[in-house]
């Protein structure tokens, strides 16, 4: 397990050398300066500028100096916020805020999913399963920015009962985590249910019944393990679209994260800025499907990392 | 069940025993039809895209008699205009129908997800049967651009390519966008259709199909693509309500299909503008959304009825 480990870890550098090259490169591949919308430059001052982002020198210098600058933590200034450092000064403080709100969201995600799964398989065709799935499939038909707006709609204008955004207190969190979750709940619901069902047929379950074990301990101590593999696997895209998905929830609910950074970055073209986020969102992927993978491990013995 | 007869001759036989071996695509066909919520999410999704054409006709017949310039209309005011007899959507705050609106706006949605199903049909087959055939180096370097691929943040990948046609004609714009949402949608297809293809290519019918000397093309195209098109078009199926909601989160970027065209994306998120606790404009809302909840949903029900349909183990 540990040699796997260290194997797995040993691929992160080719994975993200290469995830960063695409990126270089289609920035790259852009034509026209990331200048250009600023209009009636002096070609002094333009090309005081070009010198400042490097992008005078030649395309594998810039490559080099850009990944030294993100290796080392060092950062460069972003080219639409010039007195500001992309690490030190955009990213670090806006990526906690990201960080938290999602890990909030995924731990709801998996929270509600599961349960609404488990009850769902637990009385199949009864009332608590239309229930359950219905609104499963609620979550599934709305892009986030609606379930968003509508959520604030209703309980921070109508009801008042949360605040309609910002952030720093817990219940501002609230609102746009369930926004985000919505989505990844509905699918972890779907997929908990059907693997529910597939185990629930099986010998094991029926040895734990037939030696009088109580009904919720068969459920949740001998078919969950089991059913819950799938959702394991759905984890990685499910974290990977909320990282991404958290720009429309962040932007509604007046969040100061990093979701925004992604979007606008490449929105204006702002080259260290946009290799920063790459990478950030890259080694955040990678980790957690490490993490993801050591949970099969753990969740199913069967599975040998050699 | 009775026995049968000890000198069977046609007329003899029950018309089930004479019927042909069903292809497996066939079986499924079977299956399929016996899934009542996968039908009536098919029945559903013909009666939304014929609606949308027919809206489309219309809009466009309207068009050419009447107005001079498309989608203007000379109501009074620019206030939004709750449902009524004339317009039963309501208008949008420029005065323009609200049903004509929704029904141009699914044509577009629904040409997104078609367009990126098809992308994802055939570069993602292309790339998963070369990548799990070849086997050993090939593979591993081809499912390493894939993961490499997943990766990048696709949505990076999008914006970029749209920034770079914004100064295109409408026209332009929209292949791009079709192409981007596509071009970001096949990662799956190819691992799925990869993961399939290393399973059949180990099993007794291809090694068969191999000893008797079968060439690489035979194999692929008689013995393994029938057996991968169930899988294929799972996947595909449920390609399209993903592409439509990325093309709803990229219509709130701004950066979805150009005004004066609509999807139901851009009228989603134009609806989410014009939201506000004073005064509800919720007709702009609830009926682009409806439509756009009510698609994914059938898209959904035909999604999972295949599934089924195709892999009988899983329930």
């Amino acid at each position: 397990m540990v040699y796997y480990i260290l194997r797995r870890l040993a691929y992160f550098v080719p994975t993200l050398i290469a995830i960063y090259t695409v990126a270089f490169l289609l920035m790259h591949a852009a034509p026209g300066s990331p200048f250009a919308q600023e209009k009636n430059l002096p070609p002094e001052v333009l090309a005081a500028r070009m010198a400042e982002y490097n992008l005078d020198k030649p395309l594998i210098v810039q490559y080099g100096l850009y990944a030294w600058d993100l290796v080392t933590l060092k950062g460069h200034t972003s080219m639409r916020y010039p007195d500001r450092n992309v690490i030190h000064d955009i990213l670090a403080p806006a990526f906690p805020v990201s960080l938290s709100l999602g890990i909030f969201a995924l731990g709801l995600a998996v929270i509600v999913g599961t349960t609404a799964g488990v009850i769902s398989a637990a009385k199949p065709r009864s009332l608590a399963d239309y229930g359950s799935m219905a609104g499963a499939m609620i979550g599934i038909s709305q892009p986030s920015f609606v379930v968003a707006a509508l959520l604030m709609f209703l309980f921070a204008f109508t009801l008042r009962w949360l605040p309609v955004g910002g952030w720093g207190t817990p219940s501002q969190i609230v609102l746009p985590a369930i926004a985000l979750a919505a989505l990844p709940a509905a699918y972890i619901a779907r997929l908990v249910r059907t693997g529910m069902l597939e185990v629930l047929s099986a010998d094991f379950i029926r040895t734990a019944r037939a030696k009088g074990l109580a009904e919720w301990r068969v459920m949740l101590d001998h078919a969950l393990p089991t059913a819950w593999l799938p959702v394991l696997g759905y984890l990685g895209p499910a974290a990977a679209g909320i990282f991404t998905g958290s720009f429309v929830v962040e932007k509604i609910f007046a969040i100061p994260g990093a979701g925004t950074f992604f979007v606008d970055s490449a929105l204006h073209r702002d080259h260290p800025l946009i290799l920063a986020t790459v990478l950030l969102y890259a080694v955040l992927l990678v980790v957690f499907n490490l993490l993801v993978d050591i949970g099969y491990a753990w969740l199913d013995p069967r599975i040998r990392y050699e | 069940m009775s026995s049968a007869p000890a000198n069977p001759s046609p007329q003899a036989c029950p018309a089930q025993v004479l019927r042909p071996a069903m292809s497996p695509l066939g079986l499924a066909m079977r299956r399929f039809r016996r899934n009542r919520l996968a039908l009536a999410g098919l029945a559903i999704l013909a009666a939304i895209v014929a609606a949308n054409l027919a809206g489309l006709v219309w809009n466009y017949v309207e068009v050419a008699r009447e107005r001079p310039e498309p989608y203007r209309t000379t109501l009074p005011g620019l206030h939004p205009q709750p449902p009524s007899l004339g317009n039963p959507f309501g208008t949008d705050p420029l005065g323009r129908d609200m049903l004509a609106r929704t029904l141009v706006g699914g044509c577009v949605s629904i040409g997104v997800g078609l367009a990126a199903a098809i992308i994802s049909i055939v570069i993602g087959t292309i790339w998963g049967v070369t990548s799990g055939y070849s086997g050993r180096g090939i593979d591993t370097a081809m499912m390493r651009i894939v993961d490499v691929l997943y990766g990048l943040p696709y949505i990076l990948l999008v914006i970029l390519l749209l920034v770079l046609f914004q100064e295109q004609t409408t026209g332009v714009r929209m292949v791009v966008l079709f192409m981007a949402i596509g071009a970001v949608s096949w990662l799956t297809m190819a691992r799925v259709v990869r993961g399939q293809v290393l399973a059949l290519r180990e099993s007794e019918f291809v090694q068969a199909a191999r000893a008797i000397g079968s060439g690489g093309g035979r194999i692929i195209f008689k013995e393994m693509l029938p057996n991968l098109t169930g899988t294929i078009l799972v996947c595909a199926t449920l390609t399209v309500p993903l592409a439509i909601l990325q093309e709803s989160f990229l219509s709130f970027l701004g950066l979805g299909v150009p005004p004066p065209l609509a999807s139901w994306g851009t009228l989603a998120s134009d609806a989410i503008e014009a939201l506000n606790p004073v005064e509800t404009y919720w007709w702009l809302l609830v009926f682009p959304c409806g439509a756009l909840g009510v698609t994914l949903l059938a898209l959904n029900f035909v999604g999972d009825g295949l599934r089924d349909a195709f892999d009988p183990r899983a329930k």
